[in-house]
């Protein structure tokens, strides 16, 4: 076999590899075959260059002259071997192959770095609320809306999340009188209890500042400012999405329950938010 | 002794170049100085702490000294912060220390960069050392974030949290992206082994490796000089590197350490036990990240509530200040050599260093570019500001959002008027000039040679 050939024929078993070792990640497959796959991707260019150094280089002998460190100019002859046509037409072709192997031998390497996450998912449009959920305080003790004082703010859990930190949500006790909310929500609301999620839906800092002679509720991040009666609508700052709302009801026992998931995704915002695929998913 | 090493490697005539290498004497010119001491200072304490630091996000009990804290559930991170701050010996002076010089370590290269900038002397040849310049401006930033998130308190992680939101706020890539580095949903448990394998390992061999590159540079294409009298654009007036420049270096490196010194005994920083470990569901008022963060804070609290979704695709209000404008900012930075030779139409080298009046238009966008981060960091803390002043804190953004529109252009255009100005003046430009006349032997009067 000549030497190109040879160094064609080692570049193309490094891609094979290469895309097996691509496929042996997307796919899974053993420690042994990703070894496998990896030695064939390095070993294959390595062996190219290596048969291309020694089979299709023409490089003349030189001798370089040892002086005692006086600085000294190095002569250095440069043979200018003649190639013709074919040879150099030869020579691209298998310098293409070698920058496409690397290349390939390059994404291979990197794709170990998605094994950093998971998939987001659903992850960012539903949190652990459920239909029928106790409303649980930070203590997991379960609240009935006369416990709760006028005015007073608590965070509140699904039971049995206590402290998980997409399910955060503040309840508010307001006169009932008051309340101004979007249509369709008045029974949301019972006897003035309101929840809200206590991610900020703008960069996603706890909503942690109630002001209740005006019912707002402040982000100490950024100073994003919902109020509370109006369907937690920004009022201030840069947050540009309402606060979600948790559907709420009194259940039998006379404990606050949900009714539900928050309508819409919580926190900060991304691309996909109002994506119908997000919301079948839910 | 030297001999027998020289007879082996040669390196003689090579150290006697560089004990003889010529430094323009200017004080101006120790402030990239000022930073590379910081960086060993920071080198220094920085291995001290990490013998301590665990880099674990696991919870335990704290039982340590700190009695309002006994008792209460802490990762073990925050916990070995808190042992390396109050029972390790000499531990605290070494993490205030540590975190002083990060500040002014970025301090030192912020300023260090304005010299560059407003003297020119990123023109030609030095555009190279300009972008290895802004890459080490961007890893040491990297470093002061990742190491700022490691202690796991409430108030860096109140931080990181506002990171994840501007990253899943990139559109397409965002919530992927935002995965990938924290491992899943914020909060995650992976974060902060990984903040500390980019802060002890991938960073500072970058952040070293970069800064050997950047002196190498600096050695091969001599330095930049002002113009005085001996200068020329093929010489380099100074005096040479040993004695004075080393005595005088040295004297700083020493000085820069001791003032370091003093700051982190006396000075408080991040008291990581007043504001208690990190829980997504509370947050400390105020909250001010450090100092080269807080334009960013600001350009977040600033920007109106303006989300727009347009075919299914949300832009959130984060993207533009948190992603867009820093991009376009490093962008024109990192570019900036390259537009003024377009612009100006100068390609040539330039080894004499403007002074700033010279260049009415880049000093003028320069000013402008810093009253852009001067109000972004007060915005950063404009509730802090706001209390200061005592106006409400919504009065109080509603002055800087029309600040950051006004302000920067008032600055460059009276930058731009007073550079002309003072330009033209000393070139004689439009203005009476003083001259001394002589009296000639024949009787006339001749002017006498101003120099």
């Amino acid at each position: 076999m000549t030497a190109p050939r040879a160094v064609a024929l080692a570049l193309a078993i490094s891609i094979l590899g290469s895309l097996a070792l691509v496929a042996i990640y997307v796919f899974g497959g053993s420690i042994q075959l990703q070894g496998i796959g990896l030695a064939l991707a390095l070993g294959g260019l390595g062996t190219a260059i290596v048969i291309w150094a020694v089979g299709l280089i023409e490089a003349p002998i030189e001798v370089e002259e040892r002086h005692s460190f006086a600085a000294q100019e190095r002569e250095a002859s440069i043979a200018e071997g003649a190639a013709d046509g074919e040879q150099i037409s030869r020579r691209r072709f298998l310098s293409r192959l070698l920058a496409g192997a690397g290349a390939i031998l390059t994404a291979a390497l990197v794709l170990p770095a998605f094994s950093l996450g998971p998939q987001p998912g659903t992850d960012l449009f539903r949190t652990a609320w459920r239909r029928g959920m106790r409303l649980v305080d930070a203590g997991n003790q379960p609240l009935r809306p006369d416990d709760i004082v006028l005015d007073s703010v608590t965070t509140v859990f699904p039971e049995g999340f206590v402290g998980r930190p997409d399910t955060q949500t503040l309840l508010i006790k307001v006169r009932p009188s008051d309340l101004a909310l979007p249509s369709g929500r008045d029974a949301w609301a019972p006897e003035g209890c309101i929840a809200y999620s206590k991610v900020c839906t703008h960069a996603g800092c706890p909503v942690g500042l109630y002001r209740a002679r005006e019912h707002l509720l402040l982000c100490p991040c950024h100073q994003s400012t919902f109020d509370v009666l109006r369907g937690a609508t920004p009022i201030f700052g840069p947050a540009a999405r309402p606060l979600p709302q948790l559907p709420m009801e009194v259940d039998p026992e006379g404990y606050l329950v949900a009714l539900g998931d928050f309508p819409e995704p919580i926190g900060p915002g991304f691309w996909d938010m109002t994506h119908p695929g997000g919301r079948r998913m839910r | 002794m030297l001999t027998w090493i020289d007879e082996r490697l040669g390196l003689a005539d090579w150290a006697r170049a560089g004990l003889r290498k010529v430094f323009p004497d200017h004080w101006s010119f120790l402030l990239g100085e000022v930073a590379l001491f910081c960086l060993v200072v920071l080198v220094l304490t920085g291995v001290f702490l990490t013998l301590f630091y665990v880099p674990d996000a696991t919870t335990v009990t704290y039982s340590g000294p700190w009695l309002p804290l006994r008792g209460q559930t802490v990762s073990a991170a925050y916990d070995s912060v808190m042992r390396l701050s109050f029972e390790v010996r000499a531990g605290l002076v070494m993490r205030q220390i540590h975190h002083w010089a990060a500040l002014v370590f970025v301090a030192a290269i912020v300023v260090h960069l304005l010299r560059i900038f407003f003297t020119g002397a990123f023109r030609r040849p030095r555009e190279i050392n300009w972008l290895i310049g802004i890459g080490l401006l961007l890893l040491a930033l990297a470093m002061g974030i990742t190491g700022y998130s490691l202690p796991d308190d409430l108030l860096s992680g109140t931080g990181l949290r506002v990171i994840y939101s501007v990253v899943i706020a990139i559109p397409f890539i965002g919530p992927y992206l935002a995965f990938l580095v924290f491992g899943g949903e914020f909060p995650t448990s992976e974060i902060i082994s990984r903040l500390f394998v980019f802060h002890v390992m991938l960073l500072p061999a970058l952040l070293i490796g970069g800064v050997l590159v950047h002196l190498a540079i600096l050695v091969r294409q001599k330095h930049s000089q002002y113009a005085e009298p001996r200068a020329t654009e093929h010489n380099v007036v100074g005096r040479a590197f040993w004695p004075s420049q080393a005595f005088k270096s040295t004297g700083l490196a020493i000085l820069t350490a001791a003032v370091l010194a003093l700051m982190g005994g006396l000075v408080q920083i991040n008291p990581i036990w007043s504001y208690g470990p990190f829980d997504a569901t509370t947050v400390s008022s105020p909250a001010q990240p450090d100092w080269y963060v807080g334009w960013l804070d600001g350009a977040l609290r600033l920007f109106p509530p303006i989300e727009i979704t347009a075919l299914g695709v949300t832009i959130p209000s984060p993207f533009i200040p948190g992603v867009l404008l820093p991009g376009i900012a490093f962008g024109i930075m990192t570019l900036w050599p390259f537009l003024e030779a377009w612009v100006t139409g100068e390609h040539a080298e330039h080894q004499i260093l403007d002074g700033p009046r010279q260049r009415p238009l880049r000093t003028a966008f320069g000013v402008a570019g810093l009253l852009v981060f001067v109000i972004l960091t007060l915005a950063g803390g404009n509730d802090v500001v706001a209390l200061i002043f005592g106006v409400p804190v919504e009065a109080m953004t509603n002055i800087l959002r029309v600040a950051i529109v006004v302000v920067p252009l008032l600055g460059f255009g009276l930058t731009y008027r007073v550079c002309t100005e003072m330009r033209d003046a000393r070139a004689g430009i439009g203005h009476p000039r003083m001259v001394r006349l002589r009296r000639t032997s024949a009787g006339g009067f001749e002017e006498d040679d101003p120099d």
